[in-house]
């Protein structure tokens, strides 16, 4: 087995555990810092597939930003009647198994029929970099980044107008 | 130098961390840690997105998950914005408290 | 020829749009001038087309006009097409004569005494003359197709006219009585034709009948016979299915005369008659039909012995009369029954109209004991209903002597009669008299137990011109005995037949005919006529019998408990039971299931739970990722 792949498993490892206690955690700051650990696991991924600025951004934008948001809420919110008991409980059940269905179904998916069709690249090329990634954002990209920008925007108005509470 | 596993890992992982996220979102009645689930979901798809750039070697995965975090970006933004406008008002934070729409 | 044909279909048919969809509009009274023209004219149309048919050859009476060509399928072919011919002519005559004077008369019966208009005058008139077209349609037909739609019009149409005020219940029961008898009969002609094509490959008469000379199909004769012998028994009345037309009586009089009397009740003569092609070569059928009439003639003679309702005694007199036209044509005698059929529609009018004059007078009383005294006040009618029922009972001379007679030495001389055929019509005749002319003292002789209301303002004009003109014909129809005989002739042998034709009707036969009928009407003046003490003694020590006989033999109550109690039966059950329950049942899985989807279904999917949305979401998208990793055959 190759450094890379062992690498992949440990990142692998620690990310389907993260994402398992985020989860499964009863204390909300627990699972928002568990959350934190699985998207550093993704970034580390993002790195080991050549996508150097992919990583930077997801630890910036989602790990930075993102989660930071979160737990500013999650202090926020302060319950003061306790939690009543789960009127869904039975909903697991059939969630486990959905859930169990569709990784079967992908599983499967990827195993025997997909990747056999796609054309392997040699893995020897060398990964595309950051500034074909530039290119390609601002010439064959260039309307959907236009629209993000506005998406972005209209985002933050929102986030003012709902945050204002009752007009006084 | 590390070099990326074979592309069925990565698509698996992928596939995993999603059913994580899609369990978690029907199990959990804080809408905040559902929300948590969510960003799992959209990450696993990033991480595939980037897969099959990788594999391809073509640079378009790469861009599109990169306009998927955008996107999540400002969709946290609004949605934890309407989280609180919602549970400012109440005392509790149930999901299942929200059903107005019970027919 | 063709135009006059097509006149004489089309003008009943036009009185009848005109009354059925303008009559209310323009003046009631209208109505019934318009349908009485258009029979009228009808009936010249008729006396053309006679004309038209005399002039050609003998071998050539075979005239067929074709208006459309309806229903064609491979080869099944049934045209709109009418066949004229001596036989065809000779009933269109019937109809259209003696109908036109029957719908005169009822101008002025379907009145109240102080001269207003039946509040349903135009409905009655518009169904008068859609029967007159129907039973056109009937005679006229050239296949057995659109002879099945004269038959069911008329069917109909009596339905209707029984039916007439429908506002009593009796009546309406009555109607439907007749019609659904009738129905059986439709049956037996339905399974004819089928029965025909499947033989023949043809429905039209001259195809069939060819085939038939050329000896086609004899396996099958007899049994087609016998069908349409269910179907000429259900419409001519014949035991077992003459209950209804008893019971038709409650029909207005002009009903019972042209319907029950002249033309619809003849339509079973007329369809034997026509077919007698195929009972020449089923001599069982023949011998069938022979005896129902015969059985016929003689109970129903019987039974009109014993009644007190007026138009009754004329109801079962008609059955008897019919009985002899069956036998007329049950022994091969198709040309003799075809002219008791007319000279019978004449003094048959007569005496319904007659009736009708008296209770129209009395406003409304038809119990004979009720009445009496009345030739004093109706001279007239007095007269003209005693020659007919003489014509009925066959007194020697008159129209009903000539033709009653020759049936009766068809009936002995005929290779398919027999002398007990021949004694039982003779026995009847005997009978004819005495319970015609019983009805004649009980209503016009002696003292008055009438109340009248009318006072003595006469009889309408329009009511009594049609009874003397019928008389008339009465008296003197039996006449040309010899030229009709020659003229029906040629139908009755233009494809082979081989009819039985009394060559000397005035014979031994004929003055012991004679000899019986004068007996019976004495009899039955002796009877009646006096103080009435013998028929008195005698009600009181047969009282037992005379009361089952009056009852009709008790058949209808016979039917009532072996047919129609298991059939209310049935009907209960289905309309409850299997109604309510099983078919409502049902029914209403349908609103329950929408009544489900609306509360139980829509609670179960619509909780405003997010996470159940997200659940089903979630199962959605696995198991569309199923049916794609399976479609794709990954």
């Amino acid at each position: 087995m190759s450094l890379s792949e062992v690498f992949f498993l440990i990142v692998a490892a620690i990310a389907i555990g993260s994402a398992t206690l985020v989860i499964t955690l009863p204390n909300t700051v627990h699972s928002a810092l568990f959350l934190v650990a699985t998207l550093f696991c993704v970034a580390l991924m993002f790195l080991s597939m050549g996508a150097e600025f992919l990583a930077a951004v997801q630890i910036l934008v989602y790990a930075g930003a993102i989660m930071i948001l979160f737990l500013f809420v999650i202090t926020l919110m302060n319950p003061q009647r306790p939690a009543g008991p789960d009127r869904l409980r039975s909903q697991v059940v059939w969630s486990c198994a959905f859930a169990v269905m569709l990784l079967l179904v992908l599983w499967i998916s990827i195993q025997e029929g997909a990747m056999a069709a796609l054309p392997i690249a040699p893995v020897s090329t060398t990964p595309l970099g950051l500034d074909a990634l530039g290119i390609a954002l601002f010439t064959t990209y260039v309307v959907p980044f236009e629209i993000t920008s506005i998406l972005l925007l209209v985002a933050m108005v929102g986030a003012v107008v709902l945050g204002r509470g009752r007009v006084q | 130098m590390i070099e990326s596993a074979p592309t069925p890992y990565y698509l698996v992982l992928s596939a995993v961390l999603f059913s994580i996220g899609a369990l978690g979102f029907c199990i959990r009645k804080n809408p905040l840690v559902m929300f948590m689930c969510v960003e799992i979901m959209l990450n696993a798809a990033n991480l595939s997105f980037v897969a099959f750039a990788r594999h391809l070697n073509v640079i378009d995965g790469q861009v599109i998950a990169l306009f998927i975090m955008a996107i999540a970006a400002a969709e946290v933004v609004v949605g934890l914005g309407i989280i609180v406008a919602i549970f400012r008002l109440r005392d509790s934070i149930d999901v299942d408290e929200v059903n107005v729409l019970r027919g | 020829m063709t135009t006059w044909v097509t006149l004489a279909l089309a003008l009943p048919l036009l009185g009848f749009l005109y009354c059925a969809l303008f009559g209310w509009r323009v003046g009631r009274a209208a109505s019934g001038v318009a349908a009485s023209a258009a029979v009228g004219a009808s009936f010249g149309a008729a006396l053309a087309v006679a004309a038209g048919v005399s002039v050609l050859p003998e071998s050539e009476r075979f005239v067929t006009i074709t208006i459309a060509s309806w229903l064609t399928a491979g080869s099944f072919i049934a045209p709109i097409a009418f066949l004229v011919d001596p036989l065809s002519t000779v009933m269109l005559l019937v109809v259209t004569g003696v109908g036109s004077l029957i719908h005169v008369y009822a101008t002025g019966y379907m009145r109240d005494h102080h001269g207003h208009l039946d509040l349903g005058y135009n409905r009655f008139f518009a169904f008068l003359n859609l029967f007159v077209f129907s039973m056109l349609v009937l005679v006229l037909a050239n296949n057995f197709v659109l002879l099945m739609v004269g038959w069911g019009g008329v069917g109909v149409c009596s339905y209707f006219l029984i039916a007439f005020w429908f506002d009593k219940p009796e009546n309406a029961r009555a109607g439907s009585k007749a019609f659904i008898v009738n129905a059986i009969g439709d049956v037996g002609l339905l399974l004819a034709c089928f029965l025909i094509f499947w033989t023949f490959r043809k429905v039209d008469f001259d195809g069939v009948f060819r085939e038939v000379a050329a000896g086609q199909g004899s396996g099958a004769m007899t049994n087609i016979a016998l069908l349409l012998l269910i179907a000429a028994a259900a419409k001519s009345a014949q035991f077992p299915l003459h209950v209804w037309l008893p019971d038709a009586m409650a029909g207005p009089t002009p009903v019972s005369a042209l319907i029950h009397a002249a033309t619809m009740v003849t339509a079973g003569v007329y369809l034997i008659a026509r077919t007698h092609p195929i009972y020449e070569h089923a001599p069982l059928a023949m011998a069938a039909v022979a005896s129902i009439g015969a059985v016929t003639a003689f109970f129903a003679a019987t039974i009109a012995l014993t009644q007190t309702n007026l138009k009754r005694v004329v109801a079962y007199s008609t059955l008897s009369q019919l009985g002899y036209m069956f036998v007329g044509v049950g022994v091969g005698a198709f040309g003799a029954s075809i002219f008791h059929l007319m000279t019978h529609a004449f003094f048959k009018a007569v005496l319904f109209l007659g009736a009708g004059i008296v209770i129209h007078h009395l406003a409304g009383q038809e119990d004979m004991r009720q009445m009496g005294g009345l030739r004093s006040r109706l001279p007239v009618v007095y007269w003209c209903f005693a020659i007919a029922a003489a014509a009925n009972a066959g007194f020697p001379l008159l129209s009903g002597f000539f033709s009653k007679d020759e049936i009766v030495s068809a009936a002995f001389l005929s290779p398919h009669g027999s002398a007990i055929l021949g004694g039982s019509l003779l026995l009847t005749s005997a009978l004819t008299g005495i319970y015609m002319f019983r009805a004649v003292s009980l209503t016009f002789h002696g003292t008055s137990n009438a109340h009248s209301h009318t006072g003595d303002h006469g009889v309408a004009g329009s009511m009594l011109w049609p009874v003397l003109l019928l008389t008339v014909l009465a008296v003197v129809g039996g006449f040309p005995y010899a030229q009709f005989g020659k003229f029906l002739h040629p139908s009755l042998t233009h494809w082979g037949g081989h009819p039985v034709e009394v060559a000397n009707p005035v014979g031994s036969i004929a003055i012991a005919s004679g000899i019986v009928s004068i007996a019976g009407i004495a009899v039955g003046l002796w009877l009646y006529a006096g103080d009435r003490a013998i028929p008195r003694r005698l009600g009181r020590s047969l009282g037992g019998l005379a009361e089952t006989v009056r009852a009709g033999y008790y058949i209808d109550a016979f039917y009532g408990a072996v047919l129609l109690a298991p059939v209310r039966v049935i009907a209960l059950i289905s309309s409850g039971p299997v109604d309510n329950f099983l078919i409502g049942g049902f029914v209403s899985l349908f609103p329950a299931f929408a009544r489900w989807m609306g509360s139980e279904f829509r609670h179960t999917f619509q909780t405003g739970y997010v996470r159940h949305y997200a659940a089903a979401i979630f199962a959605g998208a696995a198991l569309i990722a199923i049916f794609f990793v399976y479609r794709i055959g990954i």
